[in-house]
């Protein structure tokens, strides 16, 4: 199990907070709310160890992006790097309140 | 019974504790008797093996089909005896389980609601006031514990080699997870709920009394009446406490390993009402 | 019933599926429209203390949902399992939210203000993980249901795909209604573990069509174990819970009902235990679903 930390530059606030995922075999949840510095941070717990690169790479990607100063964590159980993308988006869009989220 | 074959645990300490009283004929494979404790009569009720259960995968000290339904008999029999008493009579558990019965017929036919209905009989009677008091002495396994001895106001247990509690026997666990005896053990170790050992589990704030210096196989009439002094004294103390299981939560010893099972309901009750949502 | 056929044939795929929902929207489904309130969410962050000592990463919620609003408008309180974590099963944390739940619903009953109480069992049991712990706080579930439902039903569904097993069986038992769908299964002992511990012979864990004959939910409302059988519909589902609170407390819960148990119990010939039979034996839920019995 690894506990991972990002930092990434944040432009705006983020108003609201959302969560969305499971922590199910192949799949991670993410909780996602508004953090005080503007900066956003990501902790990441997984049971899958050595990929730290791999999440970077993601989170990097998401992070072109994303502008908003959110608190970020991940609790992930071996999601696909795709299925991390997927989650992080449903999470920011939920909390951007655009559109129903399913739980 | 075969007179030849050794007395379970269960039927040792039932004789021991409630006598050979005559006019008790126990019937296996639940044997219960009114037999006095201290200067009170109690319901002592005990599961042991019966060989010729009609179910045969259930002839162990198990509790089956029959034994959850028989099980909630003998409790509710002494509940409705005492129903228009002042003083309701304790009701002592002596517990000696391997687990519950494992077979298409028990689950086909319900196993479940048999064992439910002893949880049923025990918690009702618990909450008419009767004292109920476990008495563990030998293991006390799963669903069978949860029927027999876990709605209890109090659990005692012998110090005794082969007295266990668990969710599930050593074997079957390490087969389920995939790991080996001995890497359970280890992580017994650490992690004091999968510990296997009785002393850990006194550390989760569940036994009020470890009861030491106890043959669990051939108790000396000395180390009987000790453990009938301390059930007197289990009792009466019981029967001044509530009637629900809130004391479980209430101990020092609780308060360090139980936090999170405090903390839940400290902050639960505190959001229950409107205005302090999550 | 051939299950598989059934999952098979896209024109049964149901459109409002509740067993495709997450705990939280089955919960939120169950509840009136914008009524539902999450009590120790996932932002409350009160997680496993054993599961991180072992290498596991816990879910924010630990695998329960309680959440109030109300029910036909009465306040009410539902705690729904997450299955998709560790199989639903039922930690020190998980078990004492519903077991809380289900305590302050007694207290404020005691007090003349009813809660009604639902919950949405999708577990295999005790999670060995936390062994003595799990096993602990549902002896606290169930002596908190037993409780309880002198003052209103609680109400138990089983939805599947996961089922309800081990201990919190017991605890399904003693709820005064019981809902389940078809592809639901209630049973003690996971087909898995008595193949393990009792051999093929005494049952094919593979078998998926007997399994769902002896412990499905069809079978069980038909056999008088669980009370209405429903269709995969959250709609379907939702107007059987208010169905159940409406028909109010029973004289007698199913799990008190002891000699007549043990006088059905006494009419079976183990050597021929098949779902037929019991069907025939225990007869279906009408005959015993809120009848003022007087013997027990």
């Amino acid at each position: 199990m690894e506990h991972l930390t990002f930092d990434y530059p944040a432009r705006r606030v983020v108003a609201a907070r959302s969560h969305v995922g499971v922590v199910g075999s192949g799949d991670l949840e993410v909780l996602l709310a508004p953090n005080d510095a503007m900066q956003a941070r990501v902790v990441v717990n997984t049971s899958v160890d050595g990929y730290g690169h791999i999440w970077k790479s993601v989170l990097d990607r998401f992070f072109t992006r994303y502008d908003g100063a959110a608190s970020i964590e991940i609790n992930d159980f071996g999601a696909t790097p795709g299925v991390v993308a997927l989650r992080l988006a449903e999470a920011a869009e939920e909390a951007e309140g655009m559109q129903g989220a399913r739980a | 019974m075969n007179e030849t074959t050794p007395l379970s645990r269960g039927q040792r300490w039932f004789r021991a504790l409630a006598g050979d009283a005559a006019g008790n004929a126990p019937v296996s494979p639940i044997w219960y008797a009114d037999a006095p404790l201290c200067d009170e009569s109690a319901r002592f009720i005990a599961v042991v093996p019966d060989a010729d259960n009609r179910f045969p995968r259930a002839r162990e000290n198990v509790v089956g089909l029959e034994q959850g339904w028989r099980l909630a008999r003998a409790v509710r029999e002494v509940v409705d005896a005492d129903a228009r008493a002042e003083r309701r009579r304790p009701i002592v558990a002596i517990v000696d389980v391997k687990g519950q019965a494992y077979g298409y017929r028990e689950e086909t036919l319900g196993i479940h609601l048999a064992c439910a209905a002893a949880v049923d009989a025990y918690a009702s009677a618990r909450l008419a006031g009767h004292p109920i008091v476990a008495l563990i002495v030998g293991p006390a396994m799963s669903g069978a514990f949860l029927a027999h001895g876990y709605q209890a106001n109090r659990i005692l247990a012998l110090d005794a080699p082969g007295t266990m509690v668990h969710a599930m026997g050593k074997e079957a666990a390490a087969r389920v997870t995939r790991r080996c005896v001995e890497a359970l053990d280890a992580l017994g170790e650490t992690i004091t709920p999968m510990s296997y050992s009785l002393a850990a589990f006194a550390k989760l704030g569940l036994l009020d009394r470890l009861i030491d210096g106890v043959d669990a196989d051939a108790p000396t009439d000395e180390q009987v009446a000790r453990v009938r002094q301390i059930l007197a004294d289990t009792a009466a103390s019981a029967r001044c406490g509530p009637s629900d299981l809130s004391r479980r939560l209430d101990s020092d010893t609780a308060r360090t390993t139980r936090a999170a099972s405090i903390e839940v309901r400290r902050r639960m009750a505190m959001q229950w009402d409107a205005g302090e949502s999550a | 019933m051939n299950l598989a056929s059934t999952m098979a044939a896209p024109h049964f795929a149901a459109t409002d599926s509740f067993i495709e929902l997450a705990a939280r929207e089955r919960a939120r489904r169950l509840l009136d429209a914008d009524t539902f309130r999450e009590l120790l969410g996932p932002f409350d962050r009160i997680t496993s203390p054993w599961l991180p000592l072992q290498g596991i990463v816990c879910q924010a919620d630990d695998g329960a949902i309680v959440a109030r609003g109300t029910i036909d408008g009465m306040p009410a309180v539902v705690a729904a399992i997450e299955s998709a974590f560790q199989g639903g099963s039922i930690g020190e944390v998980s078990g004492s939210k519903i077991a809380a739940a289900l305590e302050l619903a007694l207290r404020d009953c005691e007090r003349g203000k009813i809660v009604r109480p639902v919950i949405v069992f999708e577990t295999g049991g005790v999670r060995l993980q936390e062994a003595n712990l799990g096993l602990a706080v549902i002896a606290e579930i169930q002596a908190a249901i037993v409780a309880l439902r002198r003052y209103v039903p609680v109400v138990g569904v089983i939805a599947g795909m996961v089922g309800c097993f081990g201990g919190m069986s017991l605890a399904a038992a003693l709820c005064t209604r019981l809902i389940m769908t078809r592809q639901g299964r209630l049973g003690m002992n996971g087909p898995e573990v008595i193949e393990q511990e009792a051999g093929i012979e005494e049952l094919d864990a593979s078998d998926r069509r007997r399994i769902w004959q002896l412990i499905g939910g069809e079978q069980r409302v038909a056999t008088g174990l669980a009370d209405t059988l429903v269709d995969d519909d959250a709609q379907v589902i939702g107007a059987a819970v208010r169905a159940a609170f409406a028909a109010g407390v029973p004289d007698v819960h199913r799990s008190e009902a002891v000699e007549r148990y043990l006088s059905l119990l006494s009419g079976v010939t183990p050597e021929t235990v098949t779902p037929e039979a019991m069907r025939a034996l225990f007869g279906g839920a009408s005959s015993n679903r809120d009848e003022r019995r007087l013997d027990r």
